[in-house]
């Protein structure tokens, strides 16, 4: 994707493709997982494809996301190759991580993705820090911090909130409400009626919107980030979404029920913005098939990929840790020689 | 005696102590109506009711603190965290108000928490999901440590934890949920005092100090090393604090060579502080220097290869056995 200017609106067609992108990386790698071709934890994102795809198409490439661990879609909307993210799931060097983050931590530094945050709202206070460093050096960028429905209420999340209105900073808070922490619905984990009502107790402006709808997620974030841009403030959005799957591969979400998850079912993101276009005459069945079988071929070349990637070598283990490398680390002198030769390697990638 | 996991175990062992004292309760996130993240608390809000086994939103800055708060007023909770990778969000609560109060206030208010749940590497789950808290805990006076590495352990220190009446921590061994060991019948009251070591096999050329996920590790190797005729005495901690510090001595009494195996980290470890103590009680004992194996000192990597190479693993120790036998 091409850098946007201000105000201008992504073509649709290519958002679509890119929710289709997101819908077969996540079928894959979740038969990947079963396949044990991936470990840990691992959080699928199908079912909200509208929202982070919605939220891309209205802003600029370099306002900056982050986003908790659910977080395979925040990169791939950032433009994160298929490829680096199948691989970092496999743990490979060519990962988006280098394979030392995993499903939960993705980071994509060049594409303005600061991660992949897996202590529930801890990256909170992380998004206010970058919208301040926003204002202090005087820039129109925004910051836009996604988390879910659990994190409202973690203490993290209320100072943040706080901090970022009395510094009225260029935010955008956006709740993806998909009704279940874990297995713990909204009406069970939050005093309020609505999330949204979280924000009024900093006095941040707060609405809701329909999160399974494309273009009411993007209208919306569009809106708001003109208005942020135009004077630095926050702003609170809760996405009302729903995730298919359980929480991680190894939840059978018995805790809801088939007719729940049925009705939203009906209501898919894909599904409705393919309507829309095809109704408007902007898309037909032969392309919407063409693009999904594009997004398919995308995907299964990223296994590959992932598949004959190499990994991380062992001696690089304390290239991580400090910057200085090694000898930061404190390893004895023939180990910190070995790493520093990687250090001087990896930084002269970096350049 | 009947052979049950140690996930049974604990759920055993919160039952009991649910039934015996009605001030004692469960509180964590989906503790009830999800049967527990790791199904410990399985059957708990059934057989006990929801005033008993609490759900609580991810707040664990708020329930570790309203669990010390219940405390003061005398009823003894059993906080559980998800894992403790996240108590560290309730660190304050943990480590600044369960155990500073009975100091603070001249002794008027005792802390009879209990805060458990899993701890330590699991598998592949990075640097924020893979903690091991024992030594950050274990610094801090006023609070007591223990790791269970066996169902029968689990069962009996976390009914101690619950009945003492300062925090304890019971830092269960998450990899070892299905593991499965002997246990007295539930009839059978187990209670197992904290600060007792085990020794879990005796042996008389090695002392290998050992804890949590590192005992079935000890175990295995001690096996191995059996058969290149190297008999390794495997000294179950435990108890990190208190520190059974005599079953330690006494072990290194008799096989003179030391080897520590945990699973924290090398810098300021638990380990370090165990070999201080050994080499300062009984330094004319020792035929060799100790060696400790612990994780490297990096955070923990995803990729599997790089996690083994990160954590205590059987070569690793096998080594270092052999270098303090000079074999
Ligand atoms: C501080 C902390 N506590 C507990 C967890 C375990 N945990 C991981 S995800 C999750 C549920 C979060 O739900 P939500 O915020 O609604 O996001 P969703 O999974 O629905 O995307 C919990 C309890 C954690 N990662 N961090
Ligand atoms: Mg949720």
């Amino acid at each position: 994707m091409t850098a946007m200017q201000p105000g201008e609106q992504r073509d649709e067609v290519e958002m679509l493709s890119l929710m289709l992108l997101i819908r077969r990386f996540e079928e894959r790698a979740s038969q990947q997982y079963q396949a044990q071709k991936i470990g840990g934890f691992c959080h699928l994102y199908i079912g909200q494809e509208a929202v982070v795809t919605g939220a891309v198409a209205a802003v600029r490439d370099d306002d900056y996301i982050i986003t908790a661990y659910r977080d395979h879609a925040h990169a791939l909307a950032r433009s994160t190759s298929a490829n680096a993210c199948m691989a970092e799931l496999f743990g490979k060097a060519t990962g988006c991580s280098r394979g030392l983050g995993g499903s939960m931590h993705f980071f994509d530094r060049n594409n303005h993705m600061y991660g992949g945050h897996a202590i529930v709202a801890a990256h909170v206070p992380l998004a206010v820090g970058m919208a301040f460093a926003i204002k202090y050096r005087g820039e129109d960028r925004v910051t836009l911090c996604f988390f879910g429905d659990g994190a409202i209420n973690q203490g993290a999340f209320h100072e943040a909130l706080n901090l970022a209105a009395l510094y009225k900073l260029p935010i955008v808070f956006i709740c993806e409400n998909n009704l279940f922490a874990m297995g713990t619905s909204v009406k069970r984990s939050t005093s309020l009626k609505q999330i949204v009502d979280r924000a009024e107790g900093y006095d941040i402006p707060g609405e809701i919107v329909d999160g399974m709808n494309f273009r009411e997620v993007r209208d919306k974030i569009a809106e708001i980030v003109d208005s942020i841009r135009k004077e630095s403030h926050p702003a609170f959005l809760e996405v009302r979404t729903y995730r298919y799957r359980g929480h991680s591969m190894s939840d059978p979400a018995s805790y809801r029920t088939k007719e729940e998850l049925e009705k939203y079912r009906l209501d898919d993101p894909i599904t409705r913005l393919r309507a829309q276009l095809t109704r408007e005459g902007k898309l037909t069945n032969e392309q919407f098939d063409l693009l999904d079988k594009r997004a398919k071929e995308t995907v299964l070349a990223a296994v590959k990929f992932a598949e004959k990637s190499p990994q991380l070598p062992i001696e690089k283990l304390f290239d991580y840790t400090y910057v200085d490398g090694a000898v930061a680390a404190g390893v004895s002198p023939a180990k910190s020689g070995e790493s520093a030769a990687g250090t001087a390697a990896i930084s002269e990638e970096r350049r | 005696m009947r052979e049950i996991t140690y996930r049974q175990a604990l759920n055993e062992a919160l039952a009991e102590e649910l039934e015996r004292d009605p001030d004692v309760f469960l509180m964590g996130e989906e503790v009830a109506e999800y049967q527990g993240a790791y199904k410990v608390s399985h059957g708990l809000l059934q057989r006990f009711g929801p005033t008993r086994v609490i759900d609580t939103p991810i707040s664990e800055n708020g329930f570790a603190g309203l669990g010390v708060g219940a405390a003061m007023v005398g009823l003894r909770p059993i906080i559980e965290f998800m894992t403790f990778s996240f108590s560290l969000v309730a660190f304050d609560q943990v480590v600044n108000n369960a155990p500073n109060m009975f100091t603070m206030s001249g002794g008027q208010f005792n802390i009879a928490v209990t805060f458990r749940g899993p701890n330590g590497p699991a598998h592949q789950l990075g640097a924020t999901h893979s903690h091991a808290t024992e030594n950050f805990y274990a610094s801090v006076p006023g609070l007591k440590v223990c790791t269970p590495a066996t169902p029968r352990d689990a069962k009996g220190l976390l009914k101690t934890a619950v009945r003492d009446d300062n925090p304890v921590l019971v830092l269960e061994a998450e990899l070892l949920y299905s593991s499965k060991g002997m246990v007295e019948p539930p009839d059978e009251e187990l209670l197992i005092p904290l600060g007792k070591a085990d020794v879990k096999r005796e042996g008389s050329d090695v002392s290998v100090i050992c804890y949590a996920q590192t005992v079935p590790l000890a175990l295995k190797v001690a096996s191995q090393l059996e058969e290149e005729d190297i008999s390794a005495e495997i000294v179950d901690l435990r108890s990190i604090k208190p520190l059974d510090e005599k079953a330690i001595f006494d072990s290194v009494a008799k096989t003179h060579r030391v080897v520590i195996v945990e699973q924290d980290h090398p810098f300021c470890g638990v380990g370090a502080e165990v070999c201080y103590r050994i080499q300062k009680n009984i330094f004319d004992a020792l035929d060799a220097p100790i060696i400790r194996v612990s994780q490297e000192d990096v955070p923990m990597p995803y990729n599997e290869r790089l996690e083994h190479a990160v954590l205590p693993n059987a070569e690793k120790l096998i080594a270092a056995v052999k270098q303090v036998c000079y074999a």
